[in-house]
């Protein structure tokens, strides 16, 4: 076994068995889990994914959004516990894999058209 | 307990714990190791034993070397290290002996040893972290010398010459280090696999020996204690 299949093995035993990956330019809802104490509560990060990043488990998504006319950021690796669900509420129209324009962006413009293309059978309300 | 372990560096990655939190780690082969030697006071003045792990064909070893791993009724192996142990345990061991990565499913921290990555003959700032000089306001040409290596007060140098030790460019890398009190944060006995927390010394397949930590560091000392 060489050492690349050694490392997957490991991972394997880490990673989720399942993952929702959302395209880039999709707007998701992530459920992250977060601890106050004892007690534990889901809050919801709402957005659009800019980018993917690495693979295995380290495999991230950035999420950007606007708050207080204020875009903030947030890298989610999908592997980690503390993600408890990924939903994906649109799928917007790119033609890049990181859509780091849109931090220029301002008012309307930011906004991505919906998608066309090979939606024929994509489920979502 | 075994005394230590032979391994190689299989390269890093990172898993989540129950917390959900990131942890660096570094996945090492190890072993199994053999006893190959057992050394005794009588015989040799102290005691100790001698492992050897990963089997080698008998064409890159030498005689010498296979006759040593054939008294041990093993196969003929690439490497060979000693270690002290009490006197008291060296009854435990035998020739031939395997000693596998389950015998560390106890140890909560280790010292790693290897040889770091060679870095090649460097200068003090890459070295030693020293600032060099100016970029402008009349520094000519060189930007990135130690300066001054000693005046003529004895405590700076001086006196006939530099202050022994003073830090100076020369080799950097290719060089034994110890990793000190690694948390052991999983052991995978049917792949002989050791994932410790944090890098370890050198590059991917470097040789490592991994022996129980030596001396630890408070928090972790008390870390230990507690459970």
């Amino acid at each position: 076994m060489n050492k690349q299949d050694i490392i997957n093995q490991v991972e394997s035993k880490y990673t989720k068995d399942e993952i929702v990956v959302p395209a880039i330019g999709d707007t998701v809802d992530v459920h992250c889990r977060i601890i106050e104490g004892s007690k534990e509560r889901v809050q919801i990060f709402s957005g659009v994914v800019i980018a993917k990043k690495s693979s295995g488990i380290s495999f991230a998504i950035t999420v950007r959004r606007i708050v207080a006319n204020e875009g903030v950021e947030r890298t989610f690796p999908l592997h980690s516990p503390k993600v408890a669900k990924v939903e994906i509420t649109r799928h917007g129209h790119t033609r890049r894999a990181k859509l780091n324009y849109l931090r220029d962006r301002v008012g309307k413009s930011r906004r991505l058209k919906d998608r066309r293309r090979g939606l024929k059978h994509a489920s979502v309300k | 307990m075994a005394a230590a372990l032979l391994g190689r560096k299989v390269g890093m990655t990172r898993i989540f714990d129950e917390a959900g939190k990131n942890v660096p780690v570094t996945i090492i082969q190890a072993g199994p190791c053999f006893v190959s030697q057992i050394k005794t006071p009588d015989a040799d003045g102290y005691a100790a034993i001698q492992l050897a792990a990963e089997d080698i064909k008998p064409r890159r070893s030498t005689m010498q070397q296979i006759g040593h791993d054939h008294k041990a009724g093993l196969s003929p192996k690439r490497f060979h290290k000693e270690f002290r142990v009490d006197e008291a345990d060296l009854g435990g061991y035998e020739l031939g002996q395997e000693i596998t990565v389950e015998s560390f499913e106890s140890i909560k921290f280790v010292d790693v040893i290897g040889t770091s990555k060679g870095k090649g003959y460097q200068g003090v700032v890459k070295r030693h972290g020293f600032k060099g000089q100016q970029a402008t306001h009349g520094v000519e040409r060189k930007h990135r010398s130690p300066g001054s290596i000693g005046g003529h007060a004895t405590d700076a140098g001086g006196s006939g010459g530099p202050k022994k030790g003073k830090k100076m460019p020369g080799q950097m890398g290719n060089k034994r280090i110890t990793a000190r009190s690694l948390d052991v944060v999983a052991i995978d006995k049917d792949n002989n696999l050791l994932l410790v927390k944090g890098p370890v010394p050198g590059g991917k397949d470097g040789f490592l020996v991994i022996r129980k930590a030596k001396r630890l560091y408070k928090r972790k000392h008390r870390l230990a204690q507690a459970s």
